[in-house]
């Protein structure tokens, strides 16, 4: 016994301060390595085939980056949009489901599966297709370019997915709050808008944020219906070159990136506030 | 059945609504094998993308360092990463590398062609999201389990395969299910590279017959109804597989 002794009891250790995660705790410079590899790797693969005297890929890629960095904030414009549009139509819509008559709970029910259970891409056809490209007011002739369709029709997914997140949220307070409530002779709009929904919101944000960030990797989508953000105009770049092979992999890895940057540290941010509601929740 | 496609042909006469994949057997035909290819790489990339769940939340629960942090970093990239974009990469950028082999009629074509590489790149996709719903799972499996099958003399692969995998995959199933449901419908980004899915053939048709409108309701009343009917069966399955008293 005594110096010698060893336990992994937990109340024989030291104590350890409590870790604070903070926001990026994996993003180390390996991080990156695998996707900047990829650029690198692919690239001098498909270049060593031939000896010209072309300026080498990467060198091109830095040429492109500016235009391809506004394509991008193009795409992050679109995606805060239609994140706007599709969370305000959504709350309603959420509401709606929760409503006390059966005829506006069914529709609101209808349209939110409806929404829900179709893809991304198709929704973004529906709205390019079917939405006029102007539309006439009181004579007033107002155009309504792609991306602002590509706004409306990616916000109807998004609708459809804050609906549920909505509805999801409400029904996961405990009933105790609605009958204190009721108790304390509030109505039903009141206890929804001063003592539910506030409650909501805090559960609300994970899922919320989760679905911006698909959202962001959605906005590409648009590029197949001609809006001229990142991807098309990645493709233009491609094309402008003269089809070069050896582009192709530094940059589609260069838009990788790009998205790679943005969405990460939101996915990050995420976790951290799913874990430190679930603890009060 | 003649009957009924001629219907449709008046309907198209007297109306104009027009649904040539109902009267007209080219296109009929066209749309029906639009729809298989759907299916069949809906059921390839399901299959794949939970081999890459299963074997990636194995791997996650390595004790090589290394390991760990190739799989962490294989599940960020993919997914914090656009799927389209992904999907791109894989078929341009990688399958321009690759060597070409020749063909039947003694030209050069790609070793892997665009159904190939919408498979792989939607399986690598679905894969990153099923190894954190697995790894979640298996984390939700008590402690004590698994000591208990150590004292019995289960070995690392045995315990995995008979009693972590079991129960973690009930735990499991309702997140998989909206997983593989998500990918169902990212199956329509096959598109982009011109898989001949269903959304594609829909547009082969709607560039011939002029009837954007008719088709695109189609097309959201097709999803609409192919995703239900996954998600009901899903339902279904996850309350047979219940386990009374757990989870």
């Amino acid at each position: 016994m005594g110096a010698a002794y060893k336990t992994d009891l937990p109340v024989m250790m030291a104590p350890k301060a409590p870790e604070r995660e903070p926001i990026l705790p994996h993003l180390r410079a390996w991080h990156i390595v695998p996707l900047v590899a990829l650029c690198l790797l692919a690239s001098p693969l498909a270049f060593a085939a031939e000896h010209d005297i072309r300026q080498p890929s990467l060198s091109v890629l830095v040429t492109w980056a500016p235009l391809l960095m506004k394509g991008f904030i193009f795409n992050l414009v679109i995606s805060v949009s239609a994140m706007a549009v599709g969370t305000f139509a959504g709350a309603i819509l959420g509401l709606g489901q929760l409503s006390p008559s059966a005829p506006i709970r069914k529709v609101a029910w209808l349209i939110t599966q409806f929404f829900r259970n179709a893809p991304w891409l198709v929704l973004l056809f529906f709205a390019m297709f079917l939405l006029p490209f102007q539309i006439s007011f009181f004579g007033l002739s107002i155009p309504l370019p792609d991306w602002f369709k590509a706004i409306i029709g990616l916000s109807l997914p998004v609708m459809a997915n804050v609906s549920e997140i909505v509805r999801g949220a409400v029904n996961s307070l405990p009933s105790g709050q609605w009958e204190a409530a009721n108790s304390l002779a509030f109505s039903r709009r009141q206890t929804m808008w001063l003592i539910i929904l506030p409650q909501c919101v805090k559960r609300m944000l994970p899922p919320w944020m989760n679905l911006y960030s698909i959202l962001t990797m959605a906005t590409v989508l648009a590029s197949i219906v001609g809006v001229n953000e990142v991807m098309t105009l990645t493709g233009q770049a491609l094309a402008s070159e003269g089809g070069r092979p050896d582009l192709l992999a530094p940059f589609y890895g260069f838009v990788l990136l790009l998205f790679f940057i943005y969405c990460y540290p939101i996915a990050r941010y995420t976790v951290r506030l799913e874990k430190k509601f679930a603890v009060i929740g | 059945m003649d009957a009924v496609y001629d219907w449709f042909r008046v309907l198209y006469d007297e109306t104009g609504i027009n649904l040539p994949f109902l009267y007209d057997s080219y296109d009929r035909n066209r749309m029906f094998q639009g729809f298989l290819t759907t299916i069949w790489l809906s059921l390839v990339c399901l299959f794949f993308s939970v081999i890459i769940g299963v074997i990636g939340a194995w791997l996650q629960g390595s004790s090589f360092k290394w390991t760990r942090r190739i799989v962490n970093g294989y599940i960020q990239i993919f997914r914090n990463t656009p799927p389209l974009v992904q999907l791109y990469f894989f078929y341009f950028a990688i399958g321009t590398i690759l060597p070409r082999v020749e063909n039947d009629w003694g030209g050069q074509s790609p070793i892997l062609g665009s159904f190939a590489w919408a498979a792989i790149s939607l399986s690598f996709f679905a894969g990153a999201f099923n190894v954190e719903i697995f790894r979640s799972g298996i984390e939700a499996v008590p402690k004590s389990t698994v000591e208990a099958a150590e004292a019995l003399g289960f070995t690392r692969v045995q315990i995995y395969r008979d009693i972590t995998l079991p129960l973690a995959f009930r735990v499991v199933l309702p997140a998989l299910n909206n997983n593989l449901v998500n990918l169902v419908k990212t199956t329509t980004l096959a598109y982009a590279i011109a898989v001949p899915e269903m959304l594609y053939e829909a547009n082969q048709i709607w560039s011939d017959n002029v009837n954007v409108t008719e088709m695109m309701i189609f097309m959201l009343l097709a999803y609409f109804f192919l995703v239900g009917i996954l998600v009901s069966g899903m339902n279904r399955w996850e309350r047979a597989m219940k386990i009374p008293g757990y989870g």
